[in-house]
């Protein structure tokens, strides 16, 4: 066999926010670090995250503490979350924000020289440490310039299909070279993945290709658990056309400037619909929350900035019942507020200007002078690998899983702005316990068996004969895509999550077939045969969790259980590898909060 | 349905050669769209780096029609489609694959550029007083997303492939959002003269014409960073002053 063999304390599985923010940890701790991504360095999805990083910083306000944004994650997530993240989480983010300050990083300041912090949806006050909106490309950025000096070696372009175990525990991970097909074997006492999300496996996506849940289903074949897996979160507001453009995102920054949502009758629907939990920090007119943008202390949040669950259903509501906008949509509006502030356009210009870049070229739209219209889209997973709360580690020995890829953080909803300041506060987290960890247990050794097994594998779609009726990879993995948007969407009921089920198995079936034609040489059909598999493992989690939960809770709406169920809010949805390869879904109860935190969050009610 | 040709290069380091694809129009498409609907429907094996499709990650650089270009940001509608459209790797680095280069010397040149080193926190907290007026130019640099299309115009790079002493119009930018830092302590002139080459320059602005995030290169960054090499250089009291203060700038 043709590979060539690395030796670490610590492989990390991915280069975004989490990834990089783990192996300088890791490294910081002594542990000599190896580095994998599919991509470029610098080019991970985390590059594109917009809005901003929440952290009670009370640059802006100073009422914010760590408790209220803790109990604004756990609302925000309908209290599925799991609570000793969310309050790792409050009380850490804080600081990962200074250390990306000492880092290099250039945040937008207060007027008194300070962190600038914007408002989003969920968040009590304005939290959103930020730069402009391409402050992803700030935190990415940031970290891969102060780690380059760190002494960790970097894989880009490699591709992980298999992570390689001895007994219990995982000891490494098997990959090839996107560049020219050469084979790896990395062997390392434990295994970070920062893989993160699945966005991929739906049509209309905010994600790119990389996105295909590769740690939650390379994990999942460890033998670690996935939960939450039902909770997809739908952003509101994506593109909608030009059709080229359908789900790429517009962010939440829009309405947190004062954007405002309206149907084709120019009215403001948000307002229409206010779901108790919220009422009491919800504006009640317009008026009152242009006051709240603008930093009027008593009033409360325009409606555009309810939870993301929230608005995108009742976007499809208003699609759905005539009021949309032409290209089945509705409008978003941030051009009304030249009238309110002075040099209104440039003041949208200086606030957004990445989005009004990019509506004026793929759109030739000018935000500051039309409404956009946007529609739902892809965007995140708040389901994923469980770990422990304090050190990130799997049911896996060994295993660690952070960022995206991981789950307990966010519930059965994730508040925008607390996935960047998650990816470094657990990243650092799972840095720091994964090389402990191998202080501890050494590195344990690989099998020549499993090596030849997972090469066997990887080398499969290029040396089988097609028996996919010559489909290929991107056909599949299109019908999958139309199909899981279908029926595992924004709605959904008991027949057709029952039916994608099955039409999953029928897709993994015609992929096992699937040939593919070129050689290893950077063949992106080889790549997209190989990711497919991983694209329906978490199809398949996905559809039999919302299967299994029957009532609508956050980002799992059931028309046939439209209403929250206090059963069901005592549970986590869980799926496990059982002995014969099946998919197993039970349900375990939620532990019971700690006291002081369930404190915490009824005087926050 | 309307449909447009497109002449895409195939081939690798030892040769190659443009193919001819036929593929269907649709309103808003970008040249990237083009290229995948190749890719699925008539060669599976076509390379491509792309991640964001919306010019975030500078992944998707490549030259159509001639002109360097992000392939993602890049409307069919601007172009002319009765003429087949070509699109081929970008110059100024070795071909990998099709339109996929080998660009890891500019991660070594990254590396080679002394990091940030900021001065003592301001606040208890660990952070620091800056403000926006004294970030503004800094954040022009720093929204650069990589994509090395300034580096692949760069006659330096490009035509003089002169990699060993230059490290192109990206990496002045660097050098610049680091100096221009209000916390940074470092000095990295004497390198910009001597192992970067900075003088090779001769400010003909065409990187500063292709940069997709509108960085003014040339005027913003190069040029200032020269004055400053300059200053150091040929001041022999400032330089007297240095030595016996030990203060870099
Ligand atoms: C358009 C957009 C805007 C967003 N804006 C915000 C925002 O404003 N605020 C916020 O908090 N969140 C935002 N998010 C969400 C947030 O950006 C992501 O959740 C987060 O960046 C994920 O980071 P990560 O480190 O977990 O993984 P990613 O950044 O996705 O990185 C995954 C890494 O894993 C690697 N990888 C994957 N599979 C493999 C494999 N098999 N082998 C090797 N490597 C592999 C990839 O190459 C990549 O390096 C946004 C998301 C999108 C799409
Ligand atoms: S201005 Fe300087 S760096 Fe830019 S292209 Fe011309 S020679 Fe190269
Ligand atoms: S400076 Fe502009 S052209 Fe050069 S790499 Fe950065 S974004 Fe691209
Ligand atoms: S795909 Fe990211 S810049 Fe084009």
């Amino acid at each position: 066999m043709d590979y060539s063999r690395h030796e670490h304390d610590v492989l990390v599985i991915g280069s975004g926010g989490a990834g990089l923010r783990a192996a300088i940890e890791a490294s910081a701790a002594g542990a000599s670090v190896g580095l994998v991504c599919k991509s470029l360095l610098g080019k991970a999805h985390t590059v594109m995250a917009e809005g901003g990083m929440a952290a009670a910083l009370a640059n802006v306000d100073e009422r914010d503490k760590w408790e209220t944004h803790f109990a604004d994650t756990m609302r925000g997530g309908q209290y599925l979350n799991n609570w000793r993240m969310a309050e790792i989480h409050a009380k850490e983010s804080p600081d990962r924000v200074h250390e990306l300050e000492e880092w290099g990083a250039v945040f937008d300041r207060t007027k008194e020289g300070k962190i600038l912090q914007r408002n989003f949806g969920g968040h009590a006050h304005p939290r959103l440490a930020h730069v402009g909106d391409r402050t992803g490309l700030e935190m990415i950025r940031t970290l891969q310039d102060h780690g380059v000096h760190r002494g960790f070696d970097d894989y880009q372009e490699c591709t992980i299909t298999r992570l390689l175990k001895d007994g219990d525990r995982v000891v490494g991970a098997f990959g090839y070279d996107r560049e020219n097909g050469q084979l790896r074997v990395f062997h390392a006492g434990a295994v970070i993945l920062a893989t993160g999300g699945l966005g991929r496996a739906f049509k209309v996506t905010s994600n790119s290709w990389e996105c295909t849940g590769d740690g939650h289903s390379l994990g999942y074949r460890a033998g670690a658990e996935l939960i939450d897996m039902e909770f997809i979160q739908f952003h509101p507001t994506g593109m909608v056309w030009p059709p080229s453009v359908r789900g790429i995102l517009v962010t939440e920054g829009v309405r947190g400037e004062g954007g405002a949502l309206k149907n084709s009758e120019g009215r403001r629907f948000m307002f229409d619909d206010i779901p108790p939990l919220y009422t009491n920090q919800t504006a009640d007119t317009p008026e009152e929350g242009w006051r709240y943008v603008i930093g009027d202390r008593d009033a409360r949040r325009p409606a555009e900035l309810l939870t993301r669950d929230h608005v995108a259903r009742c976007i499809v509501r208003e699609v759905k019942e005539g009021r949309g906008s032409p290209h089945g949509g509705v409008f978003l509006d941030i051009a009304w507020i030249k009238d309110k502030v002075p040099n209104g356009a440039e003041h949208i210009k200086r606030k957004l200007p990445a989005m009004y870049h990019q509506f004026k070229t793929l759109a030739g739209i000018d935000i500051t002078e039309e409404p956009m219209e946007v529609g739902p889209t892809t965007h995140y997973a708040m389901g994923g690998l469980r770990v422990d709360a304090d050190s990130q580690m799997t049911a896996v020995p060994g295993l660690f899983a952070a960022g995206e890829c991981a789950a307990g953080l966010h519930g059965a909803n994730r508040l925008g702005g607390n996935s960047l300041s998650d990816l470094v506060v657990f990243g650092k987290r799972a840095g720091e316990y994964a090389a402990a960890y191998v202080n501890e247990n050494g590195r344990g050794t690989v099998s020549e068996a499993q090596i030849e097994d997972a090469h066997r594998e990887a080398m499969a779609p290029l040396e089988r004969e097609d028996q996919s009726g010559g489909a290929g990879p991107y056909a599949v993995q299109f019908e999958l895509q139309d199909m899981m948007q279908e029926k595992v969407g924004i709605v959904r009921e008991e027949k057709t999550l029952a039916e994608a089920v099955e039409d999953i198995a029928a897709l993994a079936r015609t992929a096992e077939g699937i040939g593919v034609m070129g050689d290893r040489n950077f063949n992106p059909g080889w790549h997209t045969a190989l990711d497919l598999r991983h694209l329906l493992s978490n199809s398949e989690a996905c559809a039999r969790a919302a299967l299994a939960r029957k009532e609508s809770r956050g980002a799992h709406s059931r028309i046939d259980f439209p209403e929250k169920d206090k059963e069901w809010g005592g549970f986590t949805v869980v799926l496990q590898q059982d002995s014969e390869g099946n998919m197993e879904v039970r349900r375990d109860p939620l532990p019971p909060v700690r006291g002081d935190l369930q404190k915490i969050i009824e005087e926050q009610g | 349905m309307a449909t447009a040709k497109f002449k895409i290069w195939r081939g690798d380091a030892s040769g190659g050669e443009f193919k001819e694809y036929e593929t269907e129009l649709t309103e808003g498409m970008v040249v990237l769209d083009a290229v995948h609907q190749v890719q699925a429907e008539q060669a599976h094996d076509l390379a491509v780096r792309w991640n964001c499709k919306a010019g975030k990650c500078g992944s998707c650089s490549a030259e159509v029609n001639g002109q360097p270009k992000l392939l993602c940001m890049t409307r069919l509608g601007d172009l002319n489609t009765d003429e087949p459209i070509t699109i081929e790797p970008i110059k100024a680095f070795p071909l990998m694959k099709d339109l996929v280069t080998d660009v890891s010397w500019n991660y070594e040149v990254k590396k080679r550029i002394r990091p940030f080193k900021p001065r003592a926190p301001d606040f208890e907290d660990g952070s620091w007083k800056m403000h926006q007026s004294d970030v503004d130019r800094v954040q022009e640099f720093r929204k650069c997303i990589e994509c090395f299309l300034c580096q692949d115009v760069c006659h330096v790079l490009r035509e003089h492939h002169m990699h060993d002493d230059f490290i192109g119009p990206r990496y002045l930018v660097y050098n610049a959002a680091l100096e221009m830092h209000p916390l940074d302590t470092e000095d990295r002139r004497e390198d910009l003269r001597k192992s970067q080459g900075i003088g090779l320059c001769n400010i003909t602005k065409c990187c500063t014409k292709v940069c997709p995030e509108s960085i003014t290169i040339t005027d913003n960054a190069i040029i200032p960073l020269k004055e400053r090499v300059v200053d150091q250089a040929y001041d022999p009291l400032r330089k007297l002053v240095q030595l016996v203060t030990g203060r870099g700038k």
